[in-house]
């Protein structure tokens, strides 16, 4: 009895329809191994691109870029080894998609160097202006001894104030959310690691 | 098989007869270039899916074909994602999530279920090959058409005069839909004259 009905489960419709997908799963799984590993290092050496072509934008003068206290922070050095400033990837959430950003800030995250887009999907004509100078410009040597705030419609009153894109209120509060927030972690790091480094 | 193939240019269109995979259609035509490059990718997961298919069909048991249908072409998309993001990392990262996306792009889904899972290798190809050749002309035309009253260029190249006020609503969602609109209208318009000239012989 037992045997018959181990037989007729083992033979059922279930077993095979089991079987055949598992088996497509695997040999679907394993070749995906093989694009992956072609695919990877080369992913990889254009990120690494992406991120040096907008470092060198931010500070021309740069020679040197060396990784700094975390994946995605780097220092900015010049030909005599001084330290230009740091620069760090930033992300969060904008209007559509996710933004990413390549920020500069000079040695004591004291002022704002500037940034580049190195990802967004904000719509045209709206949005999509944070990747113009004139929308990026204002964030030129912007102090940074106060979180930046934004203002809509106006002149900026304050030094740490700048101007949201018209119609584009989202993609503006995004961009300068993402940057307090990871400034003030870079700011937090770069303490920590000099109050360590005194301490030896 | 010339039929298999040229059914997908113009009669079974899958954009403008079909209204298949207007997702990727409506999102990702802004410019020329990514209407080529979404309708490559498409062609190439296409093809590769239906191929495969066919030469496995009579091993996939019915109850779970949709199942297996769907592990195969997310195979072959995630393939040419990868390929992308190695070798046309601007691309890539223009496509965005549309790339991803192309599994669930019904015409693939389409063409192995009605074509594919019922046919032969050597006619499942044509079929797709027509089918992507047909989608990826269909979304050159939107990329084209949106490029240049958008931005006044053509895959990059300026075509309209220097001081052309480009109409951004067309590089936005509004101007894809109007676009879409207008070609399926015109799609139809030719097809009907073709009947009734056809009529006329008879």
């Amino acid at each position: 009895m037992v045997l018959k009905a181990i037989r007729s489960i083992v033979t059922s419709n279930f077993v095979k329809m089991a079987a055949a997908l598992g088996i497509v799963s695997g040999l679907s799984g394993a070749a995906l191994v093989y694009v992956y590993n072609y695919s990877l290092p080369k992913i990889e050496v254009n990120i690494a691109a992406d991120t040096e072509r907008a470092i060198k934008s931010i500070f021309p003068e740069v020679l040197e870029i060396k990784p700094g206290v975390e994946k995605d922070i780097f220092e900015v050095l010049d030909t005599d080894k001084n330290i230009l400033g740091y620069a760090f990837l930033a992300e969060g959430s904008g209007y559509q998609g996710v933004i990413k950003l390549i920020v500069g800030v000079s040695p004591d995250v004291e002022t704002m160097k500037g940034f580049e887009v190195i990802e967004s999907q904000e719509t045209p004509g709206l949005g999509a202006e944070i990747t113009t100078d004139k929308f990026r410009g204002q964030f030129k040597a912007l102090g940074l001894a106060h979180a930046i705030e934004y203002v809509k419609g106006q002149k900026p009153t304050m030094p740490y104030q700048i101007e949201a894109i018209t119609g584009a209120t989202i993609s503006s509060r995004a961009v300068v959310n993402m940057l307090n927030s990871k400034i003030s972690r870079v700011r937090e790091l770069l303490f920590k690691k000099a109050a360590e480094e005194q301490k030896i | 098989m010339i039929k298999d193939f040229l059914k997908g240019l113009w009669r079974e269109n899958p954009i403008f007869v079909q209204v298949l995979g207007t997702c990727p259609t409506l999102a990702v035509t802004t410019k020329a270039l990514f209407g080529l490059s979404m309708g490559l990718a498409t062609m190439f997961v296409v093809i590769c899916s239906s191929v495969t298919i066919s030469i496995i069909k009579k091993l996939v048991p019915g109850q779970v074909r949709i199942a297996m249908f769907t592990v195969i072409i997310a195979l072959f998309v995630t393939a040419a994602d990868y390929f992308l993001k190695a070798n046309f990392f601007e691309i890539s990262k223009a496509l965005g999530p549309y790339v991803p996306l192309i599994v669930v792009n019904c015409l693939i889904l389409g063409r192995a279920e009605a074509f594919a899972s019922k046919n032969g290798v050597l006619r499942s190809f044509w079929d797709a090959f027509g089918m992507g050749m047909g989608f990826t002309c269909a979304l050159i035309a939107m990329g084209s058409v949106r490029e240049i009253l958008g931005a006044g260029t053509i895959f990059g190249f300026r075509v309209m005069w220097h001081d052309f006020t480009t109409w951004t609503v067309m590089a936005l969602p509004a101007g894809a839909f109007i676009t879409f609109g207008l070609f399926v209208g015109l799609f139809k318009m030719i097809d009907k004259r073709i009947c009734e000239e056809k009529e006329k012989q008879v």
